[in-house]
């Protein structure tokens, strides 16, 4: 089962080339209909809260990271690292907006949070752009989205695992080392374009120089305090952003061309959507990419007359995904498709493929 | 040398904007900058079959409003990843209120 889950996740196998054949890669998405001089305003681009809100993070980080190393040695560095470690896996979302060039509006800002975020996050830049990119333009799609983090059924061992890294993180070194050889993986190659592939290999050398200074120092000092700083947090810090992350599109429709049928908006109090960076706006951000994430609650408040009213809290998300992600394990044609509120566009559902059920493309042609 | 096609009147495009125009089949975006000068490219984006159109214009550059691909459309010229390939531009000038394209 195994092995047959992945060969149709795979971006190397037939489950892309049946998508393509069907019309579903690179499709036509549905969008709330918002006046053009609206949308011009809110896709609009200041510096000032993303330059306020990354000074509070980097700050934090800075804060808890010094009370960490003063209070070394003692059990009150733990509480200061564990706050650390929760803050670093938080640039999982700083990675994602400043990838999408929007948080900030001075370009080399964006630019800089990226490769800092990237870096934190163990992602390489370049890699994760194209990836996104391609996640953005084929969202959830079997054989074509890279990031489909749930798959039917799920690797239930290898998400748990992930709240503390188990995975992620070996794999991310192993990335490097291949990275650092100058090779990329295959489902890499489908979507790095050629002229963009030295940056991989350069940067995968950067970083493990790095660990290696880190732990190297670590070795030296006789201390763990420099991989607790730097690397540790991916491990012991990755829980809460993998928390956020599997409230976007677990148990939601798969071959799809409506981010309402495939994607979720869950509410949240002020202190995750500033750790999240509002990316609980999650149909929202995939319907209007460009938005930056401190005009996502204006862009909800347009069209939330479209789409399914948001899950109230991410207790609430989470009492719909463990079900139905468990019901998957033995039902892959199960998806959770949520009532539109009255007077929203229907869904848009151009083929009988599209109907967000886990089936292999190739057979449901076929049949 | 082209034949000059009428797309839209100036009035019709803001300031600082971006409007669609089609043509044989064929989309195009026509920009009017802060300057007030009007400029014409290809319609959709290098990287994707995305309308320009709809993306956002700062300055000199149109982004894509699907992955953020960058154009100075003064020029064409792709300024970055998604971007990699250069966008067609076409000679754009205003006669008596409207905007004319040299297409062909």
């Amino acid at each position: 089962m195994g092995k047959e889950r992945l060969a149709r996740y795979s971006l190397a196998g037939s489950e892309n080339r049946a998508a393509v054949a069907a019309g579903l890669a690179g499709g036509d998405w549905f969008r709330s209909d918002i006046p053009r001089k609206r949308m011009k305003e809110l896709m609009r681009r200041s510096d000032y809260p993303a330059v306020r809100d990354t000074a509070i993070w980097l700050g934090l980080l800075l804060l808890l990271a010094g009370l960490g190393i003063a209070l070394w040695g003692t059990w009150w560095a733990l509480p200061c690292f564990l706050a650390y470690g929760l803050l670093y896996g938080t640039a999982d979302s700083r990675w994602h907006e400043s990838g999408h060039g929007t948080a900030f509006k001075t370009r080399w800002l964006d630019e800089g949070l990226y490769q800092l975020a990237s870096f934190m996050i163990m992602r390489d830049p370049t890699v994760w752009r194209w990836s996104h990119t391609r996640h953005h333009t084929d969202t959830l799609l079997v054989g074509r989205d890279p990031e489909i983090q749930v798959m039917r059924p799920a690797r239930l061992a290898r998400l748990l695992a992930n709240l503390i890294g188990l995975v992620d993180v070996p794999m991310a070194f192993w990335l490097m080392f291949v990275h650092a050889s100058g090779r990329l993986t295959d489902d890499e190659a489908d979507f790095i374009p050629e002229s963009e592939r030295h940056k991989v290999y350069r940067t995968a050398r950067i970083d493990l120089a790095i660990y290696a200074v880190t732990v190297g120092l670590a070795i030296g000092l006789g201390s763990w305090l420099p991989v607790v700083l730097i690397g540790g947090p991916r491990l012991y810090g990755a829980f809460l952003f993998n928390l956020f992350a599997m409230t976007q599109h677990s148990g939601m429709g798969e071959n799809v061309l409506d981010h309402r049928l495939n994607t979720r908006t869950v509410r949240m109090c002020r202190v995750n959507r500033f750790l999240y960076w509002n990316m609980n706006y999650h149909v929202e951000h995939h319907m209007f990419p460009m938005v930056p994430y401190y005009r996502l609650p204006e862009l909800h408040e347009e069209i939330k007359g479209d789409c399914a009213p948001p899950y109230p809290s991410i207790w609430a998300a989470y009492r719909e995904i463990i079900p139905a992600v468990l019901r998957q394990l033995r039902d892959q044609e199960y998806y959770v498709r949520r009532e539109l509120v009255p007077g929203a566009v229907a869904y848009h559902e151009p083929t009988p493929l599209a109907d967000g059920r886990a089936r292999s493309l190739d057979s449901a042609a076929a049949a | 040398m082209g034949d000059w096609i009428a797309a839209c009147a100036a009035v019709d495009v803001d300031t600082e904007d971006v409007v669609p125009f089609e043509h044989d089949g064929r989309d195009y975006a026509i920009y009017r900058s802060a300057d007030d000068e009007f400029f014409a490219t290809d319609g959709h984006c290098t990287h994707e079959r995305t309308l320009l159109c709809d993306g956002l214009v700062m300055g000199r550059v149109i982004e894509c409003p699907m992955h953020n691909g960058r154009f100075d459309f003064t020029t064409g010229q792709a300024l970055g990843a998604p971007a990699l390939v250069d966008l067609r531009t076409y000679p754009a000038k205003v006669t008596d209120g409207t905007v004319y394209v040299e297409l062909g």
